[in-house]
């Protein structure tokens, strides 16, 4: 066998390029899939705009209040000031920032990754139905690459998407935080590499045993939900009640969130915080994709 | 290297503890043959080729590719084997030439290898000038070419063609038959093929295996299947009611008569032959012939006559929905 290569790891590029050429050479998934976080910044960060409910415009002096105390224009300014003070003091300590956009724009950016990582986990119940997965077997490529060809295509679209929907945020308003440097983006990828891991892993053995498109949406709805609202994606955990929290402290996308928030929009990044939390993303993504790929395996292996 | 390139013996596979979908099975294809598992839908044809194409592990009994184990040696047999599925499994959005180098790759293939192989089984199957066009807009046809040509960039050694002309019709059927025919005469490569159609299966096949719910009951050439049946069937007319079947018997090549009214259905080898012997004799008695009919024995009654139904009740019946759905399901457990 001349030209042939026996590398355990051979097919893997070429797999995952086939799952990714599906979504930049088909011009209309490519550009919906940019859309979508613009649609999601532009809708949501502004109908649910937190930030405006205490910003400084939501603090007004009224007329009879001024007449009452007698103030002077200077008092008046002064007054106001100390309003709007207070408003960005609330958002510093709620958000951990003044810009309610950047905080939902770090939420976008995983919850993206989720949606990614779900409609990956779906593509293997086409590959079976339309048996290209019978015929890949048939192969001599390895029953993990095919499986690590989904989980990294996932994480590769997931880390584009976080770029794009980084550079549509900054003209809505995102503002990066005073610790922020270039540098701390590599950490973001990382962050969603490890998610993406994880979840796909997940993802594709829920998915790999059935035959119909309808079990994977149901489990896929299922999760969506309580994995997008049980974490930090909208609000901080801090201020849920405490049943909530107890299930958003579990929840890997939070530790996502928090720790992506640390590195792009934090004024401090508090470091054994940010260890803790890429700790519990490395930790979720080595025990989901060891389970995603044994449990794959020893269903593609009967 | 023996000249048996596949092997199956006591081949088995069970599916959820109770389902058998192959029962120990026994067959052994011969170099630079095509071989023909025929058969109605669940009789267990896919699972089998399943098994040889080291998808589905047996439960029991074993099987061996130029001799490799298909269990244990399973990375060798994927090495030397090509498959032509039965669905269309190239995909949608990229073009015929970016699906053969796709394939090329699951096999490691280096790409100054695979471009150049790429470019000559498109000749081959003549797609050449669609190569760049994207898979979608291919017909059923050229998308079962397509599948061929991915199926052989590996260079196999034997191929396998898991219905390949299922739901094309009736011209582009036989043009893949006549690709097919070409590879074996061109390259000399082993075949093993599923069908369910008759005509396919004596067009093709060197030998076949007629295959109902998971065993093999005949192995055979067609014309052996064929003349398993006890030869052609010559149907006589005379003008005189009189019976003249213990005249018919003593006729040359004739094996049995039987008398119908005022016709009389004769079995014989060699139809073409005792055909004429027969008008002849008659005559020779001063019985006028009215007519003479002679029937070929088809596929269809070989089947008819060793599975006690014909190939498209067990299609139509109850049973091909059960199998329909166990093929569904097998891959569930």
């Amino acid at each position: 066998m001349n030209n042939v290569s026996r590398s355990k790891l051979h097919g893997l590029w070429a797999l995952t390029n086939r799952e990714l050429k599906k979504w930049y050479k088909a011009p209309t998934v490519f550009i919906l899939t940019l859309i979508q976080p613009v649609i999601w910044l532009g809708l949501l960060g502004n109908a649910l705009n937190l930030g405006s409910l205490v910003g400084s415009s939501s603090f007004s002096v009224s007329p009879e209040l001024i007449s009452q105390l007698q103030l002077t224009p200077t008092q008046i300014t002064g007054l106001q000031g100390f309003f709007s003070n207070i408003g960005d003091t609330i958002l510093q300590n709620t958000f951990g920032t003044t810009s309610y956009i950047s905080f939902m724009a770090v939420g976008m950016i995983a919850f993206t990754a989720l949606f990614t990582t779900m409609f990956s986990g779906m593509s293997v119940v086409w590959d079976r139905r339309l048996g290209f997965l019978n015929k890949a077997l048939s192969t001599p490529v390895s029953r993990s690459v095919i499986i690590l060809s989904k989980v990294l295509s996932a994480a590769l679209r997931s880390m584009f998407q976080a770029a794009i929907i980084l550079i549509i945020a900054l003209p809505l308003g995102f503002q990066f935080g005073a610790a922020f440097t270039p540098i701390n983006i590599l950490g973001v990828f990382a962050f969603l590499f490890l998610i993406c891991l994880g979840l796909s892993s997940l993802f594709i053995a829920i998915n790999i045993r059935s035959t119909r498109m309808e079990t994977p949406m149901a489990v896929m709805n299922l999760l969506n939900l309580p994995l997008t609202f049980a974490s930090s994606a909208f609000f901080p955990i801090e201020r849920m009640p405490d049943w909530l929290q107890a299930v958003a402290n579990v929840n890997p996308l939070s530790y996502t969130m928090n720790g992506m928030r640390q590195l792009l929009i934090n004024s401090t990044i508090d470091y054994s915080q940010l260890a803790l939390q890429y700790a519990y993303v490395g930790i979720f993504a080595a025990v989901l994709t060891t389970i995603g790929i044994v449990l794959s395996w020893r269903f593609l292996n009967k | 290297m023996s000249e048996e390139v596949i092997k199956a013996e006591g081949l088995t596979k069970i599916f959820n503890k109770h389902l058998v979908a192959v029962d120990h099975v026994n067959f052994s294809v011969k170099r630079g043959e095509i071989f023909g598992f025929l058969g109605p839908n669940g009789a267990g044809k896919t699972t089998t080729i399943n098994m040889l194409i080291t998808i589905l592990r047996p439960t029991e009994g074993k099987a061996s590719i130029l001799g490799y184990d298909i269990a244990k040696q399973n990375n060798e047999v994927r090495y030397s084997i090509g498959l032509v599925p039965q669905e269309y499994t190239a995909d949608e959005d990229l073009t015929g030439y970016e699906n053969i180098l796709l394939c090329a790759d699951l096999y490691g293939i280096s790409h100054e290898v695979s471009k150049k192989r790429a470019l000559e089984l498109l000749e081959l199957v003549e797609l050449t000038e669609f190569k760049d066009k994207k898979v979608q807009t291919f017909s059923g046809g050229m998308r079962r070419r397509l599948e061929l040509a991915c199926g052989l960039i590996n260079r196999p050694k034997v191929l396998f063609l898991d219905e390949p002309t299922l739901g094309l019709d009736v011209q582009t059927r036989s043009a893949t038959w006549n690709y097919i025919k070409r590879l074996k005469k061109e390259f000399g490569m082993t075949l093993f093929m599923t069908t369910h159609y008759l005509e396919e299966a004596d067009a093709l096949c060197d030998r076949i295996a007629i295959i109902d719910h998971g065993k093999i009951i005949v192995v055979g050439t067609p014309t052996e299947l064929k003349d398993s049946l006890g030869g052609d069937i010559i149907t006589v007319g005379i003008q005189k009611d009189v019976d003249i079947t213990g005249l018919i018997k003593k006729i040359e090549h004739v094996k049995e008569v039987k008398k119908e009214n005022d016709t009389y259905m004769i079995k014989s080898e060699n139809g073409e032959i005792t055909a004429p012997l027969i008008i002849e004799a008659l005559r020779k008695e001063g019985h006028i012939v009215t007519r003479l009919s002679l029937t070929k024995p088809t596929l269809n009654e070989v089947y008819l006559q060793y599975t006690g139904r014909s190939m498209r009740d067990a299609e139509e019946s109850g049973e091909s929905l059960d199998a329909k759905r166990f093929t569904r399901a097998r891959f569930r457990h």
